[in-house]
This record gives C-alpha cells, structure tokens and sequence, in this order.
C-alpha cells in the first residue's frame, strides 16, 4: 500500500497489540444477543418501522447508523452447499483456505493425510452470520475524512468522534464495505440527560453524525470486553489480539476442512487484499457476495498516488493550455 | 451436558429458546459430541446441529417407542446397569392387561367415568398374606388421582417386597411387558406414523447407542414440545425409559434435561402457586382426607424405601412454619386449617368457573392469559365475568387492556360500556428493584441482590402480598369466625425496610426452617434429614432446607465458576442438600465403583467408608454398595447399598409405572386430540383418559377418518423465537427486541404454499375451530411437508408471541387464540403443540364477520361439542375383559 | 475542559506526536481522550440473575445516581460465564422501558377509560374485595358433609416469573385464606 492510504502501522505511539473480532459464523445460532447487547450499550435509537423485511428472521437489513452488529440470515438447498464445498476445495487446492495469502496456509489444513471427503451432503442448510464493521487495515473512512473525526486508535481501529463529525458525509462513500452511515434524524428529539428513566423515552443521539462500530472503544480503553463478544452465548464473537485471533481462526477453517466441511474459509485475514486486511475476520461457509459481503474490497485510496499523477499531468496539460491561452490571448 | 457425547433435543428448540445454555451443547459439539435435533420445523437449533430429524407433531412417542423396540430387541441394552437400578426384575400382577391385548387400552379403565382404576397394574407381592390386601398402592386410587391429588412420589406403594425374576423370562417381569408392549413400534411404524425415514431412524439410533454405556453417555433435552401435549407427561416416561435402558441417568452426560421458559418456573412448582400441591411436593389436602395421620399415609407409607416415608416430619414443619404455636398436637398441627381440593381446580376449569360467573375475584401477577393461554377467547370472556381484576405487571398487557381493545370489542362480542369488571393496574417491580431467589431449570437457587428502589408505585410481589394480607388480618381482627382462624393465627411478621418492603432473607430463613426446641432453638435447620414430626422443627419447604443453613444465605453463594471445579457447588444453592447431579449413586456401578475412568463422578470410598466424589452424594453418605438392610425399617434406612433412585418406593428406576401415572404404566402412543392421521398402532384413537371440555366455546376438530375432517386438513404447532418472551409481556414493550421480530408471522412450506396460493411475506388467514388469526406468511423450505401413512402432510409454524391491544410497541394475532382446551390427565397441561387448522390466503375479516367466518368452517365440517368428545374410540370390543374390576 | 494550550493544536500534536498522517492521536478530541465506560464510572455494581428464562444466567447491574445505567452478563456465573441472549441483553431495556407504567390505574365498572387512583387506596379495595369474594363464595363442607373450608370466589395466576420468597408469601396467604384456585405458567 502506498505512504497516502493510511495505516494501523502509521500510529507511532501506540505499544498496545492491534485488536480485533474473530466472527466464526460455523456456531452462530442467530440469536441476535450481540444486536441487542450492541445497541444497549451504545444507546443506538431502534427502527421504528417495525414491519417484516421480508428476509427470512432478518428484521433489521443491514449495518447502518444505529444497527453496527447484524445478522444474516441465508437459506440454502443441496444444490447451493454443493457449490460452496466445491469453491471452498477450490481455495484449498489453491493454497488459499482463507482468502489468505498463499503462504500462510499451512495451518489450514493441508489436504494430504486427512481425509476431506465431505460428510453426506445435507439437503438443506440455515446460514446465519454476524456482520460488523471491519477495522480495515487500510480504512477509507478514515482516509477521506476531511474533519479528523474518525481516527485510528492506540488499538488500532478505527473510531468516529462524535463531537467532532460536521456530518459531510465524505466517509460514507468512502467506505468499501457500506459500513458507516449518517444517523437520520429519526422521530425523538434530543432531550438532555433523560437516558435510563423508567417510563421515559431515552433521546436519540448524534443525530446527523456519522456513525459505525467503534469496537467498544469506551470499553476497550479499561480493557473491558466489546458488548457483543461479551454477551454472545457461543462465543461466535470472539474478541482479542487480531494476530492471535486470525491464528485462531485458520486453525477453525483446518478443523473444519479436516471434517469434510471444504466450504470453511476466511474473510479478511489476507493482509494483501484491497484492504490491507481488516481488523475483524470471519470464518463463512460460503463466497462473501452470499452473506452481502463485497468479495474483493478496495480502500478508495488505495489508487491515490496513480490518480495524483494522472491528475498531475492533466494539470499541467491544463495549466499548459491556459498559459497558451493567455499568450495567445496577449497576441491579439 | 458438556459432558454428553451424543445430545438429542427433542420437544425443544434450546438454541433459540436457551441460547446461553446452548453454550454448552456447541462445547460438547466441538469436543466430538453428536447433536441431533429432532423437530417439526428447521429451526436455529437445526441449523448448528449435525442432524435435523423432521417429525410430525404430537408422534414423538412412536419414535421414542420404536428406539427402546431397538435397544432391547437388538440387546444394546445396559445390563448391569438395567438389572440392578431399574425395576426390569420386578413382576407385575396377573390382572394386568396390556394395550396390545385390548387394542390401545390398559386394564382398568373405566368407561363410566372416563378414569383408569389403576388396581391392576400393581406388582406382583411376595406374600399376599403379609399385609392382607396386595394391590393396596392400586387399588387406593381408585377415585383417580387426576394430577391433582399426589405429590411427586405418588400413591404409597407399602413394604417393597415383591416378586423378581432375574433372569428377567417370565413373561411378566417388566422387562417382557415392556418388550412386548414396544413389540410393534418399528422403524415402518416410524415412518408411518412420524414421517421419518427409514434412514433417519437408523441414523439417530446409531447416534443413541453407540454413545450409551459405560464409556459413554447421551443426553436428552425435551421442552414444551413434550409436555403440551394430551399425552404429555408420558413422552418424558418414554425417554426415561430408553434412557434407563441405556444406563444414561445419574450420570455425567445422561440424563433428560427440561429447558423451562420462565426465571422462576421450577421454583414456583417447587414452591407451588399451583392448586393441587403445598411446598415441597406435599400434596394438598383432598376432601374426606380429615385428619393428618391420613394425609401422611396418603403420600408415603413409612414401610416403603426412601425419603418420601418422612411425609409426616416435612409436613408437620410446614404447618408448624405457617400456623407457629396455633400448631400443635392439639389442633392436629393445624391439619384442619388447610382448605381440601376435591378434582382439578386448574386455571382452565378456573376460567370455565367465570364464565359460570363462581369467580368474583382474579389476580394476574406476571402472567399474559389473555394471550398466553389456550384458547385466549374463553379467557377474555372468562374475564368479563368478573367481579374484579388485579393486573400485576411492568406493563399495560392485553390481560389489563381488554376491556377496551381486546378483540371481542373489535368482532363486537363485548361493549365496554357493558363490561361491569372493576380493573386495577398495579405496577410491579423489576428484577433489579427486589432482593429474591429464582429457582433456575437444574435446581438452582440464585439470590439477587437489589439494585435500586422500583420508580413511582411499582412495588414487589413480596411488599404488596405482605401488605394485603397485613389489611386482610386487620380487617378481620375482631372476627369471631372460626373460617377466620387460619388468617389470623398465621405466622405473618417479617421485618421490613423505610419503604415498607419485607426482608426476603427473613422469607427465605422461614423456607428452610429452624429448631424450635432443645439446645439449638432458633437454629437454622441444616438438612432435611433435622426436620421431625414432634413439633420441634419448622421448615416452609423441606425440599428447600439448607440454602440457610448456619444463617447464611447459600442461594446467594458466589465463588466465581473460574475458581470451581465443573461442579461449581458454590455458585447458589441447588435443592436437595446443594446436590447438581440427582441419583448420583448411579454413577457407581453396584459395587461402588466408576462405571469407567471416563464418566467418574461419585464412588464408594472403601478407606473412608463413605459415597465420594464431584458432588454431594444423593444417597445416605456411609451406605456400603453391598449393604441390605431389613426392608421392615422403612424409609431411608431401608434403602439397599445399590437403590439410588431413593424417591422411588422400592429405590428403583421405574421402566414401568405401577402408580403415579393415571393414563397407563407404560407410554403409548396416542393421537392428538386433533389429527388428520388415524392412530396407526391401536384403534383408540386418542389418549382414553384425557381431560376433555366439550362446549360450544371450545370446540375440536374431527379427527381422521371422521366427517369433516378435510375442514381442517393441516396441523399447526406453536413456538417461541429467540427475540420474544411467551406472551410478550417482558418483550413485546422493548423496542430493542420488538425490532427484530416485529409482525406475527406463519411459517409454510413451499408446497403448502403453492397448494393455498399463498404469497411470500403477504398475509394468511389460519382457522380453527375456535378462532381465526392473521399473520405475514414465511415461505420456507426449513418447515417440509412429510408423507404420513402414505399420504402428504402440511404442518404449519406459529410463534405465539403478539397479541391484540393498543398499548405495546408491536402486536399482532394470538396464535392461542387458535387452540382449544384438552389437557394431560395426570398434569393438566393443554396440548398447543398440535392442532388442526386450515389456512387461506389474505387478511381475516374484521368485526361481526369474523365470528361468520369461524362458525362458517364448523359448520362445513359439521363440529359440534361431542366431536372428538369420545374417551373411548370404539367402546364395545374393547373391554371384554372384566377381569380388572375385583376392587 | 483544561485551559487552552497552544500545545494542544492538532498540527503541533501531528507533529510532536509523528502522528504525521493526522490520523490518530493528532485529532483526538478531550472527549475522546478522557473516554471511560459507564461500567467504571458507575457507583455500584449489584449481582443478578435473568428474569428471561430458566438457565438463570448471571446479571451484573450497574448503578448510577440510582438509575439502571447498564445490565450484562456475570462473567463469574459458572451458569452463563458472561453470556447472555438478545432478552436478557435487553434487561436495561426492561426496567427502563419508555412503556412502563409506574402508576396505579383504575378502570371503574363500566368505565370506557383508566383513571388515577392512589396506592394505598388501591390496596385498601382490593383487600375489601378479598373478602366480600371469600365471604360470597365460601364453601365449608362438600355434599357428604366433609370439610371443604375453601372459597371459590378468588382466584390466583402467575409466578413462574416471580421469586420464591414471593411465591411463598402468596401460597401461605392464599392457602390460610382457603383460595384455592392458584396457578401459574408450569401448568400452561
């Protein structure tokens, strides 16, 4: 990555290890304590359409302002969990059972010696999986924002300040994932200090801001556990040193490829993606497009320095112009 | 259950309904354990399982009959395990009759009232002439017992010597009735009469057996898929039985675990707001039953094994805790103080009371019947019958809002203005705003502290009960009326704080009970084992005693679990004596030692001479394994050093249930009250003996076979999601949980879609014959149509969570709405997990229209209160054998 | 805040910092920098346990200036080890719910709407009407002439969600009043 895109490695006064969540969506159960547990704690505002969103137990749709921890909820017959063991042997005989770099595969279970022949294909099979903001290694939110608001942590996340987002907006489109969102100005004015009263509506906050998981950054500065890995029951979420956790993680996908289940792999773990890798891994059983995730992110700026000079030469083609204008115009 | 190397759930959808228990399933799961989940519908818990099983609903017993068919007829059974702890030996008398010899009925049933005569199913006694009447522990109940008159350890079954044949051939041996009655539940039967494949059968058998043994164990989790059913009580008989068989009880990994819905539930069965028991167990008194020496040999004769022949010592320290010095040898220890049931006097004949307007007065605390219970609306109109209203809750529920937008006042059934019942709210405390104990699903007694006062005119449970029945005394203080003396010599003064709130600790000390008398009085009492029926011990709940023991509040106990061994014995409090694991001693083999290395947990310590172990031995502590004490001493002393199931009369697991059981020894299949597939094994086609309503507001839908059955041709199961909590009183008013799971909603398969033209996520009409409800339709192939008996059959998914009213953040239709009111004879629980509908594309009709709709489908198919109203399928063939009726 | 420093501009911070991108220290605000979780700042911690269901899993409750700032999970429960499900996540939610009803109402016979009524008042009715229902309805003997000693005019549901020491109370007292018809959830 080029010196412009911005970088955990960048933070020079750090000496805490970079942190991160392993999302092993294998033993989720779609229970959706790690939604709730996230906006309790962040005081998050609900929707208040409260209508089905026609996506199977999925009510909630997406990350967004107020909702940062999401589950998908995926239905899929034979034909489907075929394909995806299939592309997931693919990886393997690729030396990629993560999209990890190939190097790197070792851990993961090499084919020779274990048998990966699949158990008895099911007939039917419920995905769900635990979306959440990515921590990019290289984070085009933090990258465009002109006001400093968003910035990258001692433990190196990325993190919105409230107090100081102008609500521009830059960030939005600035993010590969369609993570972080400007909070609506919703229904519940801003009432002071009126949070936790029984019987009273709590006000929205931030109302305009631009919003995103922070990682539990206010509980992560006491070394306290984020509110979802915390309450999530099978420990789907697991949170930690991000080193740690994506060597937790390939040894998960060669677990998992050791009992036949080929379509096992890892989704950000490989530090040479369009993101440098994020500081959130998962583990899915199938490509990223079927959980909604992109399969190949790129950081925005990642082709700054190549559009800087492009945009450099038509500069001076333009500033060339405009001088022979001018002379020309002096000419007459 | 972390320590199960198979895990079949079964009657539960624990990942969805206990997903911070299920931890510990997807624990056993990553260490190689089997998970299997055998269900109607693909649910979440399917989803992390290695196997989904489907089944139709209400057949479970078909399936669980068919594995025990397997262990025994292809001997996979536990021997050693089966000879020594189970009743397999034991011989059962002559007049006994099978449902293979009267075609789905036992001997003893009695066409006139609908009620077994359970005489005949006793076992057979060594020597008839010892106590003169051998079928005495039969014969007793008679007047059936109907659930409501034993307590857990059933009629008394007297001196436990009865005839055995080891060798387990003679044909009447428990061990050969069972095999017989088994006989024709088949993996064909199987798939007739549940749906499930050959394959899949052999699968799960596979799974059961191969992790059962002395190496091995495997665990049953059952919920209310099992228990709401017309034939409930006996599922969970089944699994015990095959877990029996297969040695998987009082072991580490064994066991059927019921996953309970409420905080509270199994301490509030433990410490019964339930008609038919007082605290402990202790039945209530039954009329005609006048004098405490008749009550205690009601319960358990002091001649019979085990702890349940010390009735007399628990009950008298009840009375003595309730009635202090008022109970005295005297006054009988205030025996007559008691009021006498006499039949059930459950919540649904409750409601059938008030509607007879015999009910002037209701206090609903904690508890949504408007939505939450069967039938939703005879409870509604139940409630306009009374006099007056008391809601306790954290929120305006549809049980206080009916008046006003229930929806009777939408079909026009009721005018508010018309309603004469005076309603009041009062509004309760939350958890954090009391101190108290919750008894959790395994025993668990956990203190909560109090964490801030409750806001405005909220108040506990324990204030406002205290300071009612503080009023009720005062009021009558002057009375001279003898019905009055239980109210005012009752012991009803525990200290309070600045706000009034009484001191739960002081509550919880009265539970476990003190010394009265002698050197320690005023003691706390440390164990059960202290309580005596001189007067000289109290005790409010003797299951309870020890969680106060030497003053301290042990429920509330707290060493952290990453400082505890698996045990963790020092996190709360569990009943009995802090005990995790129940009849532990079977851990042991009969000699006292460790069925293997791997599944260690209690054993004989020979140096010592006492049970050891992981946890509190549940056995008498220095009870060598070959000791054989004189049976004659009765109690607990009469216990052998190899009976560790010390509850039961004869301290053996019971394969066969000579009482305790009013519909059968053995469980047998039976038809849900509604079912579009006639009972493939018997032609009684429903349980003989279940409790039936037979009213125009409650009717049933004809059953297979009969006229009008194609009226209602699906059947439908309710459920619970993860996001709600039962009637929604403590989910649907949070917007963070009401979000995730908005609208009510059905779930359809496909096929049933296409066959009803139903749309995708558009609306659906269900109908019963007793309501019709709306809901967002789920196309989905998780809920599969099964072949029955040679034909397809649609099931059709119903959360029951919303319900109709104007003041929660998301309503919707009750699903309860839909079901009627037929309960399990021996516990009273309705069966809503099976019934039969029809479902039609499109919203249902508002207002006047909507009762058309309803009464338009009864009429179709012809229901009238006597459908489905026969105890007996075909009464005349079946009972040719008078030989059960000597009395 | 602290008094302004010119030490404190972002740009002087980029630089003293290395933080040269300014992307990290640099333009942290004093908000940010004085971050801390309520679960810290929060005047008690109180253990509980789930009011949801029966698996009982550990609570622990945050207090400040005697409000409910946060519920989760009780890391030290052997029970739940911290865990806790979307409901029991919600716990705050329920003791602080925008819906709750705080007051007593009263809905008169016939009434089309709720009125106020004080507790002590409220109280004081019901209680009356406990014994004009027990009075009406009682029952001392049955048609053999066997004691009954019950009434049938009151009747009782719940407490499967409440506590043992309530279920207790409300046994003994419903009991000594011979009000027999107490059920709760475990028959539903």
């Amino acid at each position: 990555m080029n010196k412009l895109t911005e970088a955990p490695g960048h933070i020079p006064h750090t000496g805490h290890p970079r942190k991160g969540f392993f999302t092993d969506t294998s033993i989720c159960i779609g229970c959706k304590a790690c939604e709730v547990a996230c906006k309790e704690w962040n005081r998050n505002p609900h929707n208040s359409e409260y209508e089905l969103l026609e996506s199977s137990y999925d009510n909630t749709g997406a990350l967004g302002a107020d909702t940062w921890r999401h589950v998908a909820f995926i239905e899929q017959d034979r034909e489907h969990i075929e394909k995806a063991r299939d592309s997931g042997r693919a990886l393997v005989s690729l030396g990629m059972p993560g999209l990890g770099p190939p190097g790197n595969s070792d851990a993961a279970g090499k084919p020779s010696g274990v048998d990966t022949t699949p158990p008895e294909t099911p007939d039917f099979r419920w995905l769900m999986s635990s979306d959440v903001c990515k921590h990019c290694t290289n984070a085009g939110c933090l990258d465009v924002c002109p006001t400093g608001a968003l910035f990258r942590t001692e433990h190196g996340t990325v993190v919105v300040q409230d107090d100081v987002c102008n609500g521009c907006g830059t960030c939005v489109a600035g993010c590969p994932f369609g993570v972080i969102e400007r909070r609506s100005d919703g229904t519940a004015g801003v009432k002071a200090e009126r949070d936790f009263t029984p019987g009273e509506q709590a006000p929205t906050r931030n109302v305009g801001v631009a919003q995103k998981c922070t990682l539990c950054y206010d509980r992560m500065v006491d070394g306290q556990t984020p509110a979802c890995a915390q309450a999530c029951p099978t420990t789907s979420i697991k949170y930690g040193e991000r080193e740690e956790l994506v060597s937790t993680a390939r040894q998960r996908v060669a677990e998992l490829h050791a009992q036949g289940l080929t379509e096992a792999r890892l989704y950000g773990a490989n530090d040479a993606d369009g993101v440098g890798g994020t500081g959130s891994v998962f583990l899915l059983l199938d490509e990223p497009e079927v959980y909604g995730l992109p399969p190949d992110p790129r950081v925005p700026t990642a082709d700054l320095p190549r559009m800087f000079k492009r945009a450099g030469i038509a500069a001076a083609g333009m500033l060339a112009a405009t001088a022979a204008a001018f002379l020309a115009g002096g000419r007459r | 259950m972390a320590n199960a190397d198979c895990i079949v759930i079964q009657g539960s959808n624990m990942a969805e309904c206990h997903p911070v228990g299920y931890q510990w399933v997807t624990e056993a799961k990553a260490r190689g354990a089997k998970v299997i989940h055998v269900d109607p519908r693909f649910t979440r818990t399917s989803a992390v399982a290695d196997k989904h099983v489907p089944i139709r609903a209400g057949s479970d017993i078909v399936l669980l009959g068919a594995l025990i068919n397997h262990v025994i007829s292809n001997d996979l059974w536990f021997k050693e395990y089966v000879l020594a702890y189970t009743n397999a030996a034991t011989l059962v008398g002559e007049d006994f009759r099978d449902t293979e010899d009267l075609d789905g009925l036992f001997s003893g049933f009695e066409p006139e009232t609908g009620h077994y005569n359970l005489a005949s199913w006793a076992y057979e006694r060594k020597s008839e002439e010892s106590d003169g009447h051998g079928h005495e522990h039969g014969a007793d109940t008679a007047a059936r017992a109907a659930g409501d008159q034993y307590g857990s350890g059933g009629p008394p079954l007297g001196r436990p010597d009865f005839e055995q044949d080891l060798t387990l051939e003679h044909p009447r041996t428990v061990f050969q009735i069972l095999k017989r009655h088994y006989s024709r539940y088949t993996p064909e039967m199987v798939r007739d009469a549940c749906g499930i494949s050959l394959e899949d059968f052999d699968y799960l058998a596979r799974a059961v057996t191969e992790n059962s043994g002395r190496e091995r164990t495997t665990c049953f989790a059952y919920a209310v898929g099992w228990t709401q059913h017309t034939v409930g009580a006996q599922y969970i008989r089944t699994a015990a039985i095959l877990q029996l068989l297969l040695g998987n009880v009082g072991r580490p990994g064994g066991g059927i675990m019921a996953l309970r819905g409420h905080a509270s539930i199994q301490g509030s069965t433990d410490i019964p707001t339930l008609f038919n028991l007082l605290p402990g167990y202790l039945p209530m008194p039954k009329a005609g039953i006048e004098t405490l020496r008749e009550y205690c040999d009601g319960i358990a004769s002091p001649e019979q094994k085990g702890y349940w022949a010390d009735a007399d010592a628990y009950t008298i320290s009840l009375l003595k805790a309730w009635w202090g010095d008022a109970a005295n040898e005297d006054s009988d220890w205030g025996y007559g103080y008691l009021p006498r049931i006499n039949g059930p006097h459950g919540t649904y004949q409750t409601v059938m009371s008030m509607l007879d307007d015999e009910v002037e007065g209701y206090f609903i605390f904690g508890q949504n019947p408007a939505v939450g219970s069967a039938n939703g609306r005879m409870q509604r109109l139940g409630m306009s019958h009374l006099k007056w209203l008391v809601v306790r809750d954290l929120n305006l529920i549809e049980s206080a809002t009916w008046w006003k937008d229930g929806p009777e006042i939408a079909s026009g059934e009721l005018r508010t203005e018309d309603i004469g019942t005076e309603v009041f709210f009062l509004p309760a405390a939350t958890h954090v705003e009391k101190a108290g104990s919750f008894t959790q699903t395994q025993r668990l007694l956990q203190w909560r502290h109090q964490a801030v006062r409750p806001p405005g005119d909220c108040q506990s449970e324990l204030q406002f009960f205290y300071e009612l029945g503080k009023r009720l005394r005062a009021k009558l203080a002057d009375s001279t009326d003898e019905r009055d003396r239980p109210l005012l010599d009752l012991t009803w003064d525990y200290p309070t704080d600045e706000q009034g709130e009484p001191d739960g600790e002081a509550v919880l000390a009265e539970i476990n009970g003190r010394h009265l008398t002698g050197p320690k009085a005023g003691q706390p009492l440390s164990s059960y084992t202290e309580m005596r029926p001189d007067g000289s011990t109290s005790g409010g709940c003797w299951i309870y005693t020890g969680v106060y023991a030497d003053g301290i509040n042990h429920a509330a106990d707290r060493k952290p679990g990453q400082e505890q061994g698996p045990v963790a014995s020092e996190w709360g409090w569990a009943w009995p004596a802090n005990r995790r694991i129940l009849y532990n001693r079977a851990s042991a083999d009969p000699e006292g030692k460790p069925w293997s290395e791997r599944k260690k947990y209690m054993w004989w310590d020979q140096e010592r001479n006492r049970w050891t172990g992981e946890d509190v031995p549940d056995f008498p502590l220095d009870r060598a394994p070959g000791s054989r004490p004189d049976i004659s001493v009765g109690g607990a002393a009469a216990l052998a050093g190899d009976d560790p199931f010390i509850m039961q009369a004869d301290g053996k697991g019971w394969l066969f249930a000579p009482k305790g059981m009013v519909d059968g020894p053995l469980p047998t299949h039976y038809e849900p009250q509604e079912s579009p597939v006639a009972n493939p094994l018997y032609r009684q086609q429903q349980n003989p003996a279940r409790l039936i309503y037979p009213r125009e507001d409650n009717l049933s839908a004809p059953s297979a076979g009969t006229r009008g059955s194609d009226i209602y041709p699906y059947v439908f199961t309710t459920y619970r999601l993860t996001e709600h909590h039962t009637a929604g009183g403590m989910s649907r008013w949070l917007p963070y949980l009401s979000e995730l799971q908005p609208e009510m909603f059905c779930e359809v398969s496909p096929e049933l879609a296409a066959e009803r033209g139903l749309e995708p996520y558009g609306w659906a009409t269900i109908v019963s014959p007793r309501a019709a409800i709306e809901a967002r339709v789920l196309v989905t192939e998780r809920v599969r149509p099964l072949v029955v008996g040679g034909r397809t059959l649609h099931q059709i998914g119903l959360p029951y969570h919303w319900g109709v009213g104007g003041d929660a953040v998301v309503s919707g239709d009750a699903a309860n709405d839909l079901l009627g009111v037929t309960l399990d004879p021996n516990v009273q629980i309705q069966e809503s997990k099976a019934g039969s509908c029809d479902i039609i594309p499109g919203r249902r009709p508002q207002g006047p229209e909507l009762l058309s709709l309803v009464a338009d489908y009864q009429a179709r198919a012809g229901v009238t209160p006597e459908t489905g109203s026969d105890k007996v399928t075909d009464p005349k063939p079946v009972l040719g054998d008078g030989s059960t009726r000597e009395g | 805040m602290s008094r302004f420093s010119f030490l404190e501009w972002p740009v002087v911070r980029q630089l003293r910092s290395g933080d040269s991108l300014g992307r990290g220290e640099a333009v942290t605000s004093p908000r940010t920098r004085d971050i801390a979780p309520r679960t810290s700042t929060a005047d008690r911690v109180v253990q509980s346990v789930c009011p949801y269901c029966a698996v009982g899993c550990g609570q622990r409750v945050f207090v400040k200036d005697e409000k409910v700032v946060q519920i989760e999970g009780d890391p030290d429960s052997p029970i739940s080890r911290g865990r806790l499900c979307p409901k029991g996540s919600a716990s705050e939610q329920l003791v602080n719910a925008p819906s709750r009803q705080t007051k007593v109402l009263y809905r008169a016979p016939h009434a089309k709407d709720w009125q106020h009524l004080d507790l002590d008042t409220a109280v004081d009715m019901v209680a009356d009407r406990f014994l004009a229902a027990r009075r009406n309805n009682w029952q001392q003997n049955d048609e053999h002439g066997r004691p009954l000693r019950r009434t049938m005019g009151i009747a009782g549901l719940g407490g499967a969600t409440l506590d043992n020491e309530e279920n207790y109370l409300i046994k003994k007292l419903f009991t000594a009043a011979g009000a027999i018809q107490l059920e709760n959830q475990a028959r539903i």
